[in-house]
């Protein structure tokens, strides 16, 4: 089965050339060289500076981040977990500092899944269901991807916060503000992959008689693992990461997510030093977990994810 | 404790609703006779979608557009082109857009430039998969975080060189024998001037400052694919190149670069996107966009929510949205030529 190798979502972002020749040995150094590297690695110092001095920090006791800089931690080293543990206890608007990440949580993981579930239903439909106007309905979908998301802040939030919404304001509402907005991406690059399985096996399992739910769930759904994982990782940074959207629909501190425990941090607790490292490398952890063990489907959806609106 | 299994609850609550509504549906379709069974399914499939896509896209930026031409706490009395002029009128208003301008000229070239060279230099370059990671590290990371690293980097406590904590002003204070002038403490964040000068046109220090994170971010991104577009140059063209007596400088900008033009517009215009809605830095470190440092969508939530002026806040949506139309449309465009070959 080779479809299951076939990754149009990246071909089509990148723009990779057909004609790409095999990595010659003779080549190997062409248009490297010795000033260029160091340049290279200077500019990965430069990058990565920042990030350790916070990481640094964040484990110094707060007489010494006080004190002076981080980079003293290396000719007095001193070490203590106590940052982290006083950070969680932090009240943030009458709630520990714990329970927002609990908060994210939350919002992450269904604020993921839904959006990727829909997507792929539709794309499916997209790619092998026949309805009238199903190639412009398509069309329609691709050129909402300019749409900004700010375009429907206003408008969504008194809807929300009218009678007729079903869903009480809170964490309900910021999942389905997180689904509607990744809409047009996700069902875009999921019909993408969808659509180029082959048709062989689709026309095998609908002559066998399986039912349109059955080909989605046993053939479609397998087969897309490489898809979904892009764009699920995506979709689930995206959120995690988010502040505007929690910000806008969560309503009242209880409903939102660490991000915004920072944001008030910074405000509130501005030179508690000893605060504000821990719990911004609390906020980091997860998508550096992320990042450093999916780094192939974390490259592979940032690219597809590129052409959002 | 309690608490964590209230947090799995809600989750697997919320999933478990969504997908019983999901298959409830499907199996409610199947019951059907033919031919609105088929019928029916087609719709459990793609109707969720595009209740989504209607109900939460089309309308709500319908009802935005309207809602630009109204003012009041409710946007309820009639201001026609109003707000539009307001922005381009009022001296406030002007801050905000330049700055915006700024921001997008500024990160798009730089994080762009920062994107090539790496991917250049780093090409077959011995450990050229650390020095990407470590480069393309801050994409995984969220805005607000970046911005308390930065925020770290910039502090400023007091004048004492050797009792700082940021790294930044450490340096300036330290280097103030050897740079001209005289270096005094700082607060970088708070800065309106550009170093200095006072002019209408030019971004202030702390604008300057906050820029420079997302550079920091978006540059790994614009390393990583045009990195992957350079490895795809064939090697024979460079050769060749090389063996009609060009340099590896003419190679580069001669064969390499136009070579790779359309991944280019691609990081460019992608990069271009995200900066115009930077919104969670100017949160973050510049007070939610005190000391004149707001730009565009930074003031869209602002003016909407805390400060109650939703038609205003809908004509700075609008002006988001009508500035990235064109941008999509060239990258759209780009793409396409780049999938049927150059």
């Amino acid at each position: 089965m080779t479809a299951a190798t076939i990754d149009p979502v990246t071909d089509a972002m990148i723009g990779t050339p057909k004609d790409k020749t095999p990595v010659g040995t003779k080549a190997a150094k062409r248009l490297s060289s010795r000033k260029g590297a160091i340049a290279v690695w200077v500019i990965a110092a430069l990058w990565t500076v920042p990030t350790f001095g916070l990481l640094i920090s964040s484990f110094r006791p707060e007489e010494d981040i006080k004190a002076n800089g981080w980079w003293n931690w290396f000719t007095s080293p001193s070490f203590t977990t106590k940052n982290y543990s006083s950070v969680l206890d932090t009240t943030i608007g009458a709630k520990p500092f714990s329970d927002f990440f609990l908060n994210s949580v939350k919002i992450t993981i269904p604020g993921a899944i839904i959006p990727i579930v829909i997507a792929a239903f539709a794309a499916y439909a997209f790619s092998w269901m026949r309805f009238k106007g199903r190639d412009w309905i398509f069309v329609g979908v691709v050129a909402l991807l300019v749409v900004p998301l700010q375009m429907c802040l206003i408008p969504l939030l008194r809807y929300f916060n009218s009678d007729y919404f079903p869903l009480n304001n809170g964490v309900p509402a910021i999942w389905l503000a997180h689904t509607i907005f990744a809409m047009p991406l996700a069902i875009f690059l999921l019909k993408n992959f969808i659509g180029s399985l082959p048709r062989e096996i689709m026309e095998a399992a609908r002559v066998d008689g399986a039912s349109h739910m059955t080909i989605f769930l046993r053939i479609v759904l397998p087969l897309s693992v490489p898809a979904i994982a892009s764009i699920g990782i995506f979709q689930f940074l995206w959120v995690w990461n988010d502040l505007l959207v929690a910000k806008v629909f969560g309503g009242g501190a209880a409903n939102q997510p660490m991000t915004f425990a920072m944001v008030d941090m910074v405000g509130t607790k501005g030179n508690e030093w000893q605060l504000l490292t821990a719990g911004a490398f609390i906020t980091m952890v997860v998508p550096l977990i992320v990042f450093l063990s999916l780094q192939r489907y974390f490259v592979r959806g940032l690219l597809a994810g590129s052409v959002k609106g | 404790m309690v608490e964590i299994l209230k947090t799995f609850a809600t989750v697997a609550f919320g999933l478990a609703v969504f997908v019983g509504i999901l298959f409830g549906l499907y199996w409610l379709a199947s019951q059907l006779p033919e031919p609105w069974r088929e019928r029916a399914r087609v719709a459990v499939f793609v109707g969720p979608a595009l209740l989504l896509l209607v109900g939460g896209l089309i309308i709500p930026s319908i009802y935005t557009g309207r809602l630009s031409l109204y003012k009041g706490t409710s946007a309820t009395k009639w201001y026609g082109l109003g707000n539009f002029r307001d922005l381009f009128t009022d001296s406030d208003n002007l801050i905000v857009l330049r700055n915006t301008v700024w921001w997008v000229i500024l990160a798009t070239t730089v994080s762009t430039i920062v994107g090539i060279t790496i991917a250049r230099f780093a090409d077959r370059m011995r450990g050229e998969p650390i020095a990407k990671a470590l480069i393309f590290l801050p994409t995984a990371i969220s805005l607000v975080g970046a911005g308390i690293i930065w925020n770290f980097v910039y502090a400023t406590k007091g004048s004492d060189p050797d009792k700082q904590f940021g790294l930044l002003t450490w340096l300036w204070l330290k280097l103030d024998p050897i740079l001209p002038g005289k270096q005094e403490a700082h607060y970088w964040l708070q800065d309106r001037k550009f170093f200095g000068i006072d002019s209408n046109f030019l971004p202030g220090t702390n604008t300057i400052f906050m820029i420079i994170v997302i550079i920091w971010i978006q540059a790994g991104f614009a390393t990583v694919v045009l990195s992957a577009a350079m490895k795809g140059v064939p090697d024979d063209l460079v050769e060749a190149a090389r063996i009609d007596g060009a340099t590896d400088r003419q190679a580069f900008f001669r064969i390499v670069l136009p070579y790779v033009r359309g991944t280019i517009i691609t990081v460019a215009t992608t990069t271009l996107i995200a900066v115009l809605k930077v919104f969670d830095i100017i949160q973050t470190m510049g007070k939610g966009g005190q000391f004149d440092t707001s730009t565009l969508a930074n003031d869209m939530y602002t003016r909407s929510f805390p400060l109650e002026q939703p038609g205003y806040g809908a004509m700075l949506a609008v002006i988001l949205f009508v500035a990235v139309v064109p941008i999509v449309w060239v990258n759209a465009r780009n793409q396409r030529a780049i999938r049927e070959g150059r």
